[in-house]
């Protein structure tokens, strides 16, 4: 990708990024009533963050085991309700001792 | 006494800690998919959001089209405008629209998390506080992980880069645990990607982006339409 490119796809994200957080927050006086309008917005982070997760996840790493790793990990640190930082390096370490066991194993 | 920029600095802290290590992720999963280090730094200053950016990271790797481009970073970032509304409510008046302009662009899950759960009206300086450390942590963890990213032993660069996705995990699985509603949601929306990953005809003619939008709006509409939300007590 050229320079220029990404440029023009950056200021895309950028300008639509930015509107969405600016627009309601410099307009808006009022509360949201409708109920199922209100729901939509409460279900969208999670239904965006699930299809974005899996089955992307189990090729983050390049391979699956490790991934496979990771995702079990997050999934019981989790559960578990710890921070999100102690789940991003738990989900890291998995992957890595993985990697390390399988580079060890060959 | 009114908050302030000190009183809002102190209270980014944890924040931006947090932000230094997933954004270190960010940065190796950007390289990876072959932007340069300015690039993926730029991106993080700029945008200041995860999801939206790993999408928008995709869809540049894949040399996907403006328009998608767009669609997805809507669709993605669509829960700010949510939050920015309920923001409004919390503003003092004597915010002007230029600091409005200004302070809504600090406006992530956990920016707005720690501002809206204050006693007393937020402001402008408030705002620029809470953000200062958030803001560095992002940007600087970015740059680290571009570059160091490099340095590292492939294998553990590798693992490193399934830290965002983790991050996720962890915002999606406890809240499921207490709202069937968002559980059913992110499972199906789980099934729609699936779906989209591995049935060859989808996969050969939807790119990632749209089939992040297509599955997200599909499920978080059904649940919309089909699983009506329990009454919020008190807080309204």
């Amino acid at each position: 990708m050229d320079n220029g490119y990404f440029f023009l796809l950056l200021a895309v994200m950028v300008v639509t990024t930015y509107l969405i957080r600016a627009i309601p927050f410099v307009f808006f006086r009022k509360k949201i009533t409708n109920e199922k309008v209100k729901a939509f917005f409460d279900y969208i982070p999670y239904a965006v963050l699930s299809s974005m997760t899996f089955p992307a996840m189990l090729y983050a790493t390049g391979s699956i085991l490790p991934s496979a790793a990771g995702l079990a990990a997050a999934l019981i640190l989790s559960w578990r309700e710890k921070s999100l930082l102690v789940v991003a390096i738990g989900t890291c370490a998995a992957a890595f001792a993985v990697n390390l066991l399988l580079l060890m194993t060959v | 006494m009114p908050l302030d920029y000190k009183k809002g600095f102190s209270q980014g802290l944890a924040i931006g800690l947090g932000y230094l290590s997933v954004s270190f992720s960010f940065g190796i999963l950007a390289v990876s998919c072959g932007l340069t280090w300015w690039q993926a730094v730029l991106i993080s200053l700029t945008n200041l959001t995860s999801a939206g950016q790993v999408a928008g990271v995709g869809i540049m790797a894949a040399g996907g089209f403006p328009l998608e481009m767009a669609a997805t970073t809507l669709i993605i970032n669509l829960r700010y405008s949510l939050m920015s509304i309920s923001l409004t409510q919390k503003a003092e008046d004597s915010m002007t629209t230029a600091d409005r302009a200004v302070s809504s662009f600090f406006v992530t899950d956990e920016i707005f998390g720690v501002a809206s759960g204050q006693d007393k009206p937020i402001n402008r300086k408030y705002m620029l506080g809470l953000a200062t450390l958030p803001v560095i942590g992002w940007t600087l963890g970015t740059l680290l992980g571009a570059l160091c990213g490099n340095l590292l032993p492939e294998i553990l660069a590798e693992s490193l880069a399934i830290g965002i996705y983790g991050m996720f995990v962890a915002i999606v699985l406890p809240v499921s645990k207490k709202d069937k509603g968002v559980a059913i949601v992110s499972i199906f929306a789980v099934i729609l990607s699936v779906t989209f990953w591995y049935v060859p005809f989808l996969k050969e003619n939807v790119t990632s982006g749209f089939a992040i939008i297509i599955c997200s709006v599909i499920s978080a509409l059904t649940g919309a339409l089909f699983i009506p939300r329990k009454e919020k007590r008190a807080d309204g």
